[in-house]
This record gives structure tokens, C-alpha cells and sequence, in this order.
């Protein structure tokens, strides 16, 4: 196998083959990895490029009688109606708000987490922490909401509190002021501790001579943290920034729609919400595939900005 | 290492470690809780007001009436199905594309791969894909539910890295022994990145346990419900309803308050049994899909 490697080379060296003999040789040599690609490739193309095909429903008049291809054209019907639509303004701005919180609130705990942990010398109480804080991250979303939805019913635990310190019992899940406190708080512990690995993973790789260097130097734990941890795991938060913005408008819709009710539409119904409820509940397909193209668009165009910015002010980029 | 430390440094540590004890609590007690309830004597526990140190007498009631359950049953059965074949077609999807893609010398691996990495940032969305479900056929049948997540891009990743880690020279030795890609995937590859595999079976396996919004765009039939699916009946309809009418009341059925603690501790425990077991792999797991990140 080498030996032949070799001589091929030796060939294409004298005189280069053409694109469709090189297509044909590699064809010929690696069929076998081809055939076992071909599930994976059918896959992605029918699952993954299929729907982005059934996205051009957004600009027509979508009917299940004419099948995708034949539907008529209506351009930018659908945008316009959505733009001025009675909902837009509610469901864009509920979703920038949250994604926000997201990032301000949820986005540094993660860090902040693992910050902490590298402080603690004791291993075992290290690793305890450790395996307790990823556990929600394996609950899935029906039971983390079950368990919020009793907890904080009018006579669920919290309020048993509220009332044991003499305060009126709340109705937390169907107040819209009480939404995007609960979203984001129970956002941090799903995601915190899980969230908190790759930075430890990379806090191992910073060199354990730059601690050396700063203790000669008199820098207590403090400033060891703030002036070598924290900048050597810079480029793995600039990373995960990047695509933390780039899914800024993508939230974790199927909590929200477990967790919302009409009562509290207001604050609570997202972009992604208002695409289930017009798309699936009352099969406005082009519509809401329209909705749904709008956000996507824009996390898009987010993910390639914040890109941008970071090759521009730091040597971080994720292409 | 035995200097003393300064006093600054002691306030630092204890702050750290109290901190650290409270965000464990905050997350292990709601699980403490539900357990503890479960377990209680109906009547007595909703008698009782605010934190569970313990569980208010003994009971296993509740259990005993959530496996009488025949929606539960039935769905707890059709996510044994999902689980097991899912996760089954993900290993083997994820190993053939992961082997294809870290192979050298072949052409088109590249470009192959670009395309299915640009996925993880364009997609058609709910609307376009619940039609193509319903242009395939696959709505409201149990392929519904396996078919559209044979894989996942993340974890393919995952793999590939893995992979390529596998040293070249056994590979060759192994073609100069006359064995087919087929046999060097199987033979070699596989049984070299077992703790890898373990990670991949872990995530794929509590994905699919835990999956509910395909199910609930993609099913009508009830019979073809995973759990997940009745378990929000049982812990979020149900409850709004009742809140809805019984505001202040407070006169809920004391078994039905029970039954839900013993719902989600049934729904969740083969996960928390798992975990210790997979603990030590998947870090390495999340550990691997980050450098290549």
C-alpha cells in the first residue's frame, strides 16, 4: 500500500491527471468509504437541505394540493405581513429581551463556575461539586418545568415559604412580570455546572509557570486569577461568544412553550412560540416558515458580525 | 506548600467553598424533595407546609398507581423502543461518518464535511421540516421519531476527533493483512475508542429519552406517545387546569399531589442511575468536541 502510494505520486509528479481521472481513481480506491458514507450523505441531504429546499414556501402561497414546487409566488407577502402584523412587535422584542438575559445572566455563570472551582484545593469536594452541577443537564426540559410549575404553584413549596415569613402567597407561573426571571434563573442551573467543563478543560492547558511567575511577583490568588486564569481561557469565551451570539434569537423555545400560558403571553410568547402556534396549531405553513426564516436570518447575520468583530479586535475567530 | 496563608486568602477560600456548597444544594434538593414526597404517606405529606427534611411517613402508593397507569405503561414502553433502536441507529450512522470523514486520502472528505458543518448554522426551521415529514410519510408512525435524528452534527464531530486519534500504523498493518475498511472500522477503530463510544451512547441515549417536541409535532396517535410526552399531561396540563379552578383552594386530591413526585422520579431515575456509571467518560467526550472546536 505505501509502496503503490509511492509510485502514484511519483506519477502525478511527471504528469498531472485531470480532475475526472483523479475522481475516478479516488472512486476506485476508496469505494468502500464511499458506500459507507452514502447513509450519512442521503441523511443530511433529505433531513437537513430537504427542508432548506421547502424554505421557498416563505415567498409563496403555500397549498398542500399544489406540493411546494407548483404553489404560487407571492414574494415578500408574508414578511410584509409580519412586519406589520399586530404580534411583531411582542414576539421580537420578548425574544431580544430574553436572548439578552441570556447573555448577560446565563452566558457567565459558566464561567464564573469554573473560575471558583479552579480555586478549590481539595480535590474530592472539587469533584463533588463537579458531578452535582452537571446533573440537571441530563433532565429533560418536561420534568425541569414539571418540577418549576410545582414548586412554585400558588401552594407549592416556595410560596409555603412566602407565607411561613408572613408574605402573600404569588402566582409566579401566571404573572407576566415573574416569566423571565424564572426563564433565565432556571436556565443558569441547567446549564451552569455543564457549562462550566470546557472552561476547566481549558484553565488545565495554561501554563503552570505563569502562576510561578506571579507568586514571585507577590500576586495573591486573587490577582492570579484575574490577571492569568481569566485571560488564558480568553480565546475559548471568545469562541463560545461568538456562537452564543450567533444563536442569540434561538432560545430554548420548547421550555417557553411548556412554561407559558396565554395569561402571560405578553412577556413570554417568542419569535419561536408564535412559528408553532401559526405554523403547526393553525397550519399557516408559509407564513410562519416566513417567521421562522426571519429569525434564523437574523442569528445568522449576528454569528457572521460577531465573527467579524472578533477577528477584528482580538486574534480569536471561528473562521 | 505549608506558608501561611494570609488572611484575605482564608476569607477567599471559606467564601468559595460556602458558595460552592449552596449552588450543590440549590441544585440536589428539588431532586431530594420530589424523592422525599414520593415516598411520603399521601395524607400526611400534604399536610405538611414548606422544606422536607425527610419523608413524611412511608408509603409506596404512589408508585404503586403510576404503574397502574396504562398511558404511562404504554409510553414508558415506547421510549424503551425509541431509546433502544435510536440510539442503536445513531452509533452506527455517527461510526460510519466519523470513519469516512477521518480516513486520509479521500477526495471528497472535505468538502463533505463543510456541508454538513454549515448545518449546525442554516436550517429550513419547524415549518419546512414538519412538511417534509408529511411529504415522506413518516408522520405519526414510530419512524418518526428515529429516522429524522439517525445523527447528530455535534457528535459526529465528537467522533471524528476521536478518530482520527487512532495511531495510522495500525491501520496499515492491519491493510497489509488484507482487511477492508469494513473490517478496520469494526475490528480496530471501534473497539480502540470504546470510552468515546460510551459518551456517544450516554448522549444519544438521554437525548432521545428526553425528546418531546418532535413527538409532539410529529404524533397524533397516542399509542405511539414516548413518556415525556404524558409526563407534561400529567405535571403541567393537569396542574394549570387545576390551578385555574382551585385558586386558594388548596383541596387537590392528596394522592394525585404524590403521584406526580412519583411520575418524575420514574421518569428520571434510569438517568440518574446511569450517570455515575458514564460520569468518568463524558467529560473526556465534551473534552475531545472542544479542541477541535
Amino acid at each position: 500500500m505505501q509502496l503503490k502510494e509511492e509510485t502514484n505520486r511519483v506519477v502525478i509528479r511527471n504528469k498531472p491527471d485531470s480532475f475526472k481521472i483523479r475522481v475516478a481513481k479516488d472512486f476506485r480506491r476508496n469505494s468502500m468509504i464511499y458506500l459507507m458514507l452514502l447513509p450519512v450523505v442521503a441523511f443530511y441531504a433529505v433531513f437537513h437541505y430537504g427542508p432548506l429546499y421547502g424554505l421557498q414556501i416563505a415567498f409563496k402561497n403555500f397549498s398542500a394540493g399544489l406540493g411546494i414546487w407548483h404553489s404560487p409566488w407571492v414574494g415578500f407577502q408574508h414578511f410584509s405581513d409580519f412586519f406589520n402584523g399586530f404580534f411583531f412587535e411582542r414576539v421580537v422584542s420578548n425574544t431580544i429581551i430574553l436572548g439578552a438575559y441570556d447573555l448577560i445572566f446565563v452566558f457567565p455563570a459558566s464561567i464564573v463556575l469554573a473560575l471558583l472551582l479552579n480555586e478549590v484545593r481539595h480535590r474530592v469536594f472539587k469533584r463533588t461539586v463537579q458531578s452535582i452541577t452537571y446533573i440537571p443537564h441530563f433532565i429533560s426540559v418536561v420534568v425541569v418545568v414539571g418540577m418549576l410549575v410545582d414548586f412554585l404553584s400558588v401552594d407549592g413549596l416556595i410560596n409555603q415559604l412566602v407565607t411561613y415569613f408572613g408574605g402573600k402567597p404569588i402566582s409566579f407561573m401566571r404573572l407576566p412580570e415573574w416569566f423571565r426571571t424564572i426563564y433565565t434563573s432556571s436556565a443558569i442551573w441547567q446549564g451552569i455546572g455543564w457549562g462550566s467543563i470546557i472552561y476547566l478543560a481549558a484553565i488545565s492547558n495554561i501554563d503552570p509557570s505563569l502562576y510561578e511567575a506571579a507568586k514571585v511577583d507577590g500576586a495573591g490568588r486573587w490577582k492570579q486569577m484575574l490577571q492569568i486564569t481569566l485571560p488564558g481561557i480568553l480565546p475559548t469565551v471568545i469562541i463560545l461568544l461568538i456562537l452564543r451570539i450567533g444563536s442569540f434569537m434561538a432560545l430554548q423555545d420548547e421550555k417557553i412553550l411548556i412554561m407559558y400560558n396565554p395569561v402571560i403571553y405578553e412577556t413570554a410568547d417568542v419569535i419561536g412560540t408564535y412559528v408553532y402556534r401559526k405554523g403547526i396549531l393553525e397550519a399557516s405553513y408559509s407564513f410562519s416558515a416566513a417567521v421562522g426564516m426571519f429569525n434564523s436570518l437574523i442569528n445568522f447575520i449576528l454569528l457572521i458580525g460577531a465573527n467579524y468583530l472578533s477577528k477584528r479586535f482580538t486574534d480569536t475567530k471561528l473562521w | 506548600m505549608r506558608t501561611s496563608k494570609s488572611i484575605s486568602e482564608v476569607i477567599f477560600d471559606a467564601a468559595n467553598v460556602i458558595l460552592l456548597c449552596l449552588l450543590s444544594i440549590v441544585t440536589l434538593y428539588p431532586f431530594l424533595y420530589v424523592l422525599f414526597a414520593s415516598i411520603s404517606t399521601p395524607a400526611e405529606f400534604v399536610q405538611h407546609r414548606g422544606i422536607l427534611l425527610w419523608p413524611k411517613g412511608f408509603s409506596l402508593d404512589s408508585y404503586r398507581m403510576v404503574f397502574e397507569n396504562p398511558n404511562i405503561i404504554r409510553s414508558y414502553l415506547n421510549t424503551i423502543f425509541y431509546v433502544a433502536v435510536g440510539t442503536t441507529l445513531n452509533i452506527l450512522m455517527t461510526a460510519l461518518g466519523a470513519y469516512g470523514l477521518s480516513r486520509k486520502n479521500v477526495m471528497w472528505k472535505s468538502t463533505i464535511m463543510m456541508l454538513i458543518v454549515m448545518t449546525m448554522f442554516f436550517d429550513g426551521g419547524l415549518i419546512p421540516k414538519y412538511l417534509l415529514m408529511k411529504n415522506i410519510g413518516l408522520l405519526d408512525t414510530y419512524w418518526a421519531l428515529i429516522i429524522p435524528s439517525a445523527m447528530t452534527t455535534w457528535n459526529l464531530i465528537i467522533m471524528r476527533t476521536a478518530f482520527q486519534g487512532v495511531p495510522d500504523a495500525l491501520e496499515e498493518s492491519a491493510r497489509i493483512d488484507g482487511a477492508n475498511d469494513w473490517t478496520i472500522l469494526f475490528r480496530i477503530i471501534i473497539p480502540l475508542s470504546l470510552p468515546v463510544i460510551a459518551v456517544m451512547v450516554l448522549f444519544y441515549g438521554v437525548w432521545h429519552w428526553n425528546k418531546w417536541f418532535d413527538a409532539l409535532i410529529y404524533l397524533r396517535d397516542r399509542n405511539l406517545f414516548p413518556l415525556q410526552l404524558i409526563l407534561r399531561e400529567i405535571l403541567i396540563q393537569n396542574d394549570t387546569n387545576s390551578m385555574m379552578t382551585s385558586v386558594g383552594g388548596g383541596d387537590r386530591m392528596p394522592v394525585g399531589e404524590t403521584i406526580k413526585y412519583a411520575t418524575i422520579m420514574v421518569a428520571t431515575l434510569p438517568i440518574l442511575f446511569l450517570y455515575p456509571f458514564l460520569q468518568k467518560y463524558f467529560v473526556k467526550g465534551v473534552m475531545i468536541g472542544a479542541i477541535k472546536e
